[in-house]
């Protein structure tokens, strides 16, 4: 009796099985490679590789001078490329001791919320056609393009922007800025309850998102998650409420917190950046201070001898830059501490024993970005 | 009053005077075939088009306008593209069949065509059992997507594969069942017959709430069929690549293609026959003329399948758990008690 029931169980054994997700897949946005383990479609564990996009930023920050590194952090998260110089930017001029002028600082926090928007839109269309519906993407871009339209006509770069320099801001804002700026919010305002009419509400969604992916506070704090995806958490962490930065101890705003720690939590706070941002932006467009829209720096900016950190929030996270000077016009080493990365590592943790499609779903929402993952 | 029959009778007497009378039949069955296979062929290519201009109607964009007036040519430069393409392939795929699987997919599709009465006389192959033939026939191809996924060796392939038999088993049931509900109404399984007893009213009207129920369940239930969203978990591109036809190319891979969008309009053409009173007019206002049923079971089908997109291009996928529970637990069972209601109502006589 006993042999019988081992030769059914060894003719039908289920076995593990290996795929390799990506480099070249539609669902990890770029180039990331997951090594999956799959016992039929659940997965038994995920092993993220990275290294393909690997550009050692880092190492080439260590032969430029200040003014050029600002221009490489653009390539590394490029959805928040303003945040990103803002950081390096803020990091030296607080290094210099500068006093940057008030316009400068309204201006950085406002196209930093709204790029932070922009960034947001994109990863609300992706997300959609990441669990199956391609048309969130259409409307997701309608949206981001007015963005990148404005900061076309202020700075002349859609994406890669190079707005920031260490001192001030490259030029002035256009004429048109405040006009577009209010006329975006005005129109962003009606369209934003669209993406919950469309998506949110939808029961598959619901159903998809609702319970997946939970990450708890404990686990989110260990892994370093930060961002939305901490926030979806409950880790209150977010940069500009603890320690803000330019423009940001002006205004009021809420930090969005949800306690669930699922995948719809992390959705949902993001929405709900999307309409604090808006927020932020109205508090500030209004009453842009006059005055210069850069101070004076030396043509080789060199750092005092030591160490210096200064941390943003990008639309992914924590953002850290740390700069060990020597005192010459290239920093002796820079570390950037990407939330991508640190979001990225807790995969693992999330979407073991979910489905093929809880995965994908679950890595949407915690919006990577892989150049900004491998530097 | 031209019908289908005038015209087809004096083709037909005409090759029986020609030729004796075996080799005129053959030539008859030729004629009928290349006749459905173009119809097939333009119903396929101009379905590819009405989803993308349906979808970019959706997606705020225009969509192809360039290719002939209003791009009305764009579907044809794309199999023509096709068509040039060479067959590429991975070495360690089950040559044979590798190649023999989007025939399974294309053939099954293609035979569902014939049974449907288009207008009136304008049916191919009027058999007795009509309805049951059209769901064995369209069960056929999910031997094929079967073939494709486990012979192309390669494991997103394989994966899709599986969904796809799971999901077209599970939802067959559906799809089975509520056709039976109709058929308790109209007593046959000839389709011909289907369409005589819905000359009193459509069947969906004839009977009222269960009738309804057993069209919605059907339409979810087809949808699954043909493997569209939010049921694509077979092609799930941002799950599995492309999913089953991961390694197919060129024409292999416009076979996959086009007979899904076939199935699309199959499932939609059995809707209307059984449910909405395949080519008769409401009220009987085009009776006079049947040649003009055409355009009318044309219409409807077209109505449904731009149900069909709709849900496509609105509704996020279902995860392969969901959509067994939404099948085994919800659907059939609703369906089985949708039944014996039905039988009572016919039972009783309160159908309206």
């Amino acid at each position: 009796m006993q042999m019988e029931t081992i030769t059914v169980n060894k003719s039908f054994k289920s076995e593990e099985y290996f795929i390799n997700m990506g480099p070249q897949h539609p669902a990890t946005h770029g180039v990331l490679r997951l090594l999956l383990t799959i016992d039929g479609e659940i997965i038994k564990k995920v092993e993220p590789d990275l290294g393909y996009i690997h550009r050692s930023i880092e190492k080439m920050c260590e032969r430029d001078s200040y003014q050029q590194i600002v221009h490489l952090t653009d390539r590394m998260d490029y959805l928040s490329s303003h945040i990103n110089n803002e950081a390096v930017c803020l990091a030296v001029e607080n290094a210099l001791q500068l006093e940057i002028p008030d316009r400068v600082k309204v201006i950085r926090t406002i196209i930093g919320e709204l790029t932070r928007i922009a960034s947001h839109t994109l990863w609300w269309g992706v997300m959609g056609m990441d669990v199956g519906a391609l048309t969130t993407y259409f409307y997701g871009f309608r949206d981001r393009e007015l963005i990148n339209d404005i900061f076309e006509e202020t700075c002349g770069a859609r994406l890669t922007m190079n707005y920031n320099i260490p001192g001030g801001l490259m030029f002035d804002i256009h004429p048109n800025f405040v006009k577009r700026t209010k006329e975006f919010i005005a129109h962003f305002k009606t369209k934003l309850p669209e993406y919950d009419s469309l998506l949110t509400g939808n029961i598959i969604f619901q159903k998809r998102m609702k319970g997946v992916g939970i990450l708890s506070k404990e686990d989110a704090i260990s892994y370093g998650a930060s961002g939305p995806v901490g926030r979806g958490s409950g880790y209150s962490c977010d940069v500009r409420k603890h320690h803000p930065y330019s423009a940001l101890d002006k205004v009021t705003f809420n930090e969005t917190l949800r306690q669930e720690g699922d995948s719809f939590a992390r959705y949902q706070v993001r929405i709900q950046e999307m309409w604090e941002s808006m927020s932020i932006i109205e508090q500030l467009i209004d009453n842009i201070p006059e005055g210069e829209h850069q101070v004076a720096t030396n043509a080789v900016i060199k750092l005092p001898k030591g160490e210096f950190y200064q941390k943003v929030e990008t639309a992914r996270g924590e953002l850290g830059v740390y700069i060990i000077s020597t005192g010459t016009k290239s920093p002796y080493r820079l570390k950037f501490r990407s939330p991508g990365f640190s979001n990225l590592s807790l995969l693992n943790h999330i979407a073991v024993g979910g489905k093929i499609g809880d995965l994908v779903a679950t890595m949407a929402t915690l919006d990577l970005v892989i150049p900004d993952i491998d530097r | 009053m031209i019908r289908f029959f005038s015209i087809t009778k004096n083709i037909h007497e005409w090759l029986f005077n020609l030729m004796p009378e075996s080799v005129a039949s053959v030539v008859e069955m030729i004629l009928i075939a290349v006749v459905y296979l173009l119809i097939f062929a333009v119903a396929g290519l101009y379905l590819v088009l009405l989803e993308r201009r349906v979808a970019a109607w959706f997606q705020l964009r225009i969509g192809p306008n360039r290719v002939g007036y209003q791009g009305l040519l764009q579907t044809m430069a794309d199999a023509l593209k096709l068509v040039s393409k060479e067959l590429t392939g991975t070495e360690k795929a089950d040559k044979f069949l590798y190649n023999l699987a989007p025939y399974f997919v294309i053939i099954s599709s293609l035979m569902a065509l014939s049974v449907f009465p288009f207008t009136q006389d304008f049916q191919a192959f009027d058999i007795n059992i009509g309805l049951l033939f059209l769901i064995a026939i369209s069960s056929i191809g999910v031997i094929g997507i079967l073939l494709g996924g486990w012979s192309s060796n390669n494991k997103f392939a394989l994966i899709g594969a599986m969904r796809s038999g799971v999901q077209t088993i599970s939802y067959e049931l559906s799809v089975g069942l509520s056709l039976l509900t109709m058929v308790l109404l109209t007593g046959s399984l000839q389709l011909s017959e289907i369409v005589e007893v819905q000359k009193g009213g459509w069947l969906i009207v004839q009977g009222h709430i269960p009738a309804v129920i057993a069209f919605m369940i059907y339409m979810i239930a087809g949808t699954a069929e043909t493997n569209r969203a939010p049921f694509d978990l077979v092609e799930a591109e941002s799950e599995l690549g492309a999913g089953f036809h991961t390694e197919y190319s060129g024409m292999k891979f416009a076979y996959f293609f086009l007979a899904e969008f076939i199935n699309m309009f199959i499932i939609a053409a059995i809707a209307t026959t059984v449910f909405f009173g395949a080519w008769l007019s409401p009220f009987g206002i085009t009776e006079s003329i049947p040649i003009l049923g055409v355009v009318w079971f044309l219409g409807k089908t077209l109505i449904l399948v731009f149900l069909m997109m709709w849900f496509r291009w609105t509704f996020p996928r279902l995860r392969i758990d969901q959509l067994l529970t939404l099948e085994w637990k919800y659907l059939l069972p609703i369906n089985l008690i949708n039944i014996v209601v039905m039988a009572f109502v016919v039972w009783l006589k309160i159908t309206i």
